[in-house]
């Protein structure tokens, strides 16, 4: 035993954030027929019901209505596979127990941090493109800046990476987590006007949606494909940078605190 | 340095129905090199102690270090000196077994470390489930493979919490020769048992804990030896002595009695003949721990106990 030599070791704050990050996306990445496949088939069953609808009867920003759908079905499917990537890993680990091969381990809160949120933004932006290469089959797509797309993909997997990551901790069975998605996400994400412009809305509606943060990540995703958007992009990257700041600054203090997983 | 200190250390949970007290200014050492046992009933504290030098909970009050680093201010490296085997039977269902292995060793920072899994997969009688799925795995295999995984960053202390319960005899052997053999090279190690033969024949030094305190805490050999050393066993059908009661244990027919010496042996055996009880199957034998720990737990011999580990 002591003729094995001995292996090489890190230390310092972020050893094993690697690893961590590595075995998050194997774990969806080895069931991806779930993970990946079903959110990209979802997405695509969105697209041909309401293309099929609407595509004769409305024009949003001057482009086809299953045009103007495409971005928003994506940057959807890569906000709520991020949160779900976070959240089902954590909560899966609290209730079946093996959390404690994390919680023996010398990683600080920063390495959880960015393990889990890195991993959400892989799998949001695997899904994401998923769909996009699929969808771009039913309609001419035109990519206006790359960057905001990629600017607000990223941002807004890593907000709703982190928002899974506070939910993990905070709830102690699954239907906590169902009822965190099916509650706040879901709601928040379809009423963002990933189907609509919020300029179509009555004014309350109007600007209730001014208040939800998604609206400022689709409509901003979207101005990278059509060079238009409901807001100005700028305006939208500093909501957006304002709650990916506020919700993992709350993620990071819960997973220095051992918020409900140290006792 | 201690490889593992507990001063003061204090646990008390509150809940809907008020405060409870798990631990209850606990503090020992143990030394580097140390094969120590801890015992103690259901719900004496012992998975609360460990949890709290493993970093699961968090003390109310005092320290504990591992190799002088305190386990809260300089957790990363007290973890990076601590192997534990959690109690629970818990597995990742993603993964291989060879998968876990590298996962684990990668948490603390180890790289590179396949020649090292390969030993412990030997050790373990793993080596042939290296590529198997965890699911696949049945209870005794998972129980190796976390033994495994609480090794693969080759700590200097090895904490197993209750390694054994529910396992069969083969692993059991498997699993003490090879921590015997760590222990001789080197590796302290803090075990916690229900199998009182185990602690006995493998622990050098034991702590016995009690509704979260310290009621005994000595050398193996000197706990044997401080308490009622003979025990009286026979079978019988007749009621016993109401003044034997006391000190006995009976299960079914089997009656056991403790004594101090050949006078007080002869005292009982008195009181049984005046009573008219018919003994069979008379055995006289010396004390094992499963009769000391009996005789602690009932609150005969604690303050002896702790005081011959002052």
């Amino acid at each position: 035993m002591s003729a094995v030599p001995a292996p090489t070791t890190a230390t310092g704050p972020l050893a094993g954030t690697r690893t961590l990050l590595y075995k998050e996306v194997l774990r969806f990445w080895k069931v991806s027929f779930q993970t990946v496949a079903a959110p990209v088939l979802t997405a695509v069953l969105y697209l041909m019901i309401f293309g099929h609808v609407l595509e004769d009867h409305v024009k949003v920003h001057g482009v086809s209505y299953t045009s103007f759908l495409i971005p928003g079905l994506v940057m959807m499917s890569v906000l709520q596979n991020a949160f779900a990537n976070s959240s089902s890993s954590l909560i899966q680990s609290k209730i079946t127990g093996n959390l404690v091969f994390l919680l023996v381990a010398p990683l600080s809160h920063w390495a959880w941090f960015l393990a889990y949120v890195g991993a959400s933004v892989v799998r949001g932006c695997v899904v994401g493109c998923g769909v996009l290469l699929v969808t771009a089959w039913f309609a001419p797509l035109h990519l206006a800046n790359i960057g905001w797309v990629l600017a607000f993909a990223v941002m807004g997997a890593a907000m709703m990476g982190a928002l899974g990551l506070v939910a993990g901790l905070w709830a102690e069975k699954f239907d906590q987590i169902a009822a965190f998605q099916n509650f706040i996400v879901m709601p928040m994400t379809f009423l963002s006007g990933v189907f609509y412009s919020v300029h179509s809305l009555p004014p309350l509606a109007y600007t209730i949606s001014r208040l939800n943060p998604f609206f400022y990540m689709i409509d901003g995703f979207r101005h990278g494909f059509f060079g238009v958007s409901d807001v100005d992009p700028w305006t939208s990257l500093a909501v957006v940078a304002t709650t990916l700041a506020i919700v993992c600054a709350l993620c990071l203090r819960l997973l220095r605190i051992g918020y409900k997983i140290r006792h | 340095m201690p490889a593992i200190s507990f001063q003061n250390v204090g646990k008390t949970y509150t809940g809907a129905r008020g405060a409870v007290h798990a631990l209850d200014d606990v503090s020992f050492d143990i030394q580097p090199g140390e094969f120590f046992g801890l015992l103690g009933p259901n719900g004496a504290g012992k998975t609360t102690l460990i949890s709290i030098l493993a970093g699961l909970a968090r003390a109310t009050h005092g320290r504990v270090s591992v190799l002088g680093h305190d386990v809260v201010a300089d957790y990363a490296a007290a973890r990076r000196s601590l192997g534990i085997v959690p109690q629970e039977l818990v597995f990742d269902p993603f993964f291989t077994v060879r998968e876990a292995l590298r996962i684990q060793g990668g948490y603390f920072g180890v790289r590179d470390n396949d020649a090292w899994i390969d030993e412990l997969l030997a050790n373990l009688g793993l080596a042939d489930k290296a590529n198997a799925n965890m699911r696949q795995l049945s209870g005794g295999m998972k129980r190796r493979v976390l033994v495994a995984q609480a090794l693969v960053h080759r700590p200097p202390v090895i904490v197993l919490d209750e390694p054994t319960a529910g396992v069969d005899v083969e692993l059991r052997q498997t699993l003490w020769q090879f921590i015997a053999r760590l222990n001789k090279e080197g590796h302290t190690v803090l075990l916690t048992t229900h199998y009182l033969e185990e602690a006995e024949a493998l622990c050098s030094r034991l702590a016995m804990l009690k509704q979260g305190r310290v009621v005994a805490l000595d050398r193996t050999s000197a706990l044997l030896a401080g308490t009622a050393s003979t025990m009286l066993r026979f079978k019988m059908d007749q009621a016993l002595p109401a003044s034997l009661v006391a000190q006995s244990r009976v299960t079914g027919r089997i009656v056991q009695i403790t004594a101090h010496d050949a006078a007080e042996v002869e005292q009982i055996l008195g009181v049984l003949r005046q009573a008219g009880c018919q003994p069979e199957d008379l055995e006289i034998g010396r004390a094992d721990l499963e009769d000391v720990f009996l005789e602690i737990m009932s609150g005969a011999s604690a303050p002896m106990a702790l005081e011959a580990a002052r």
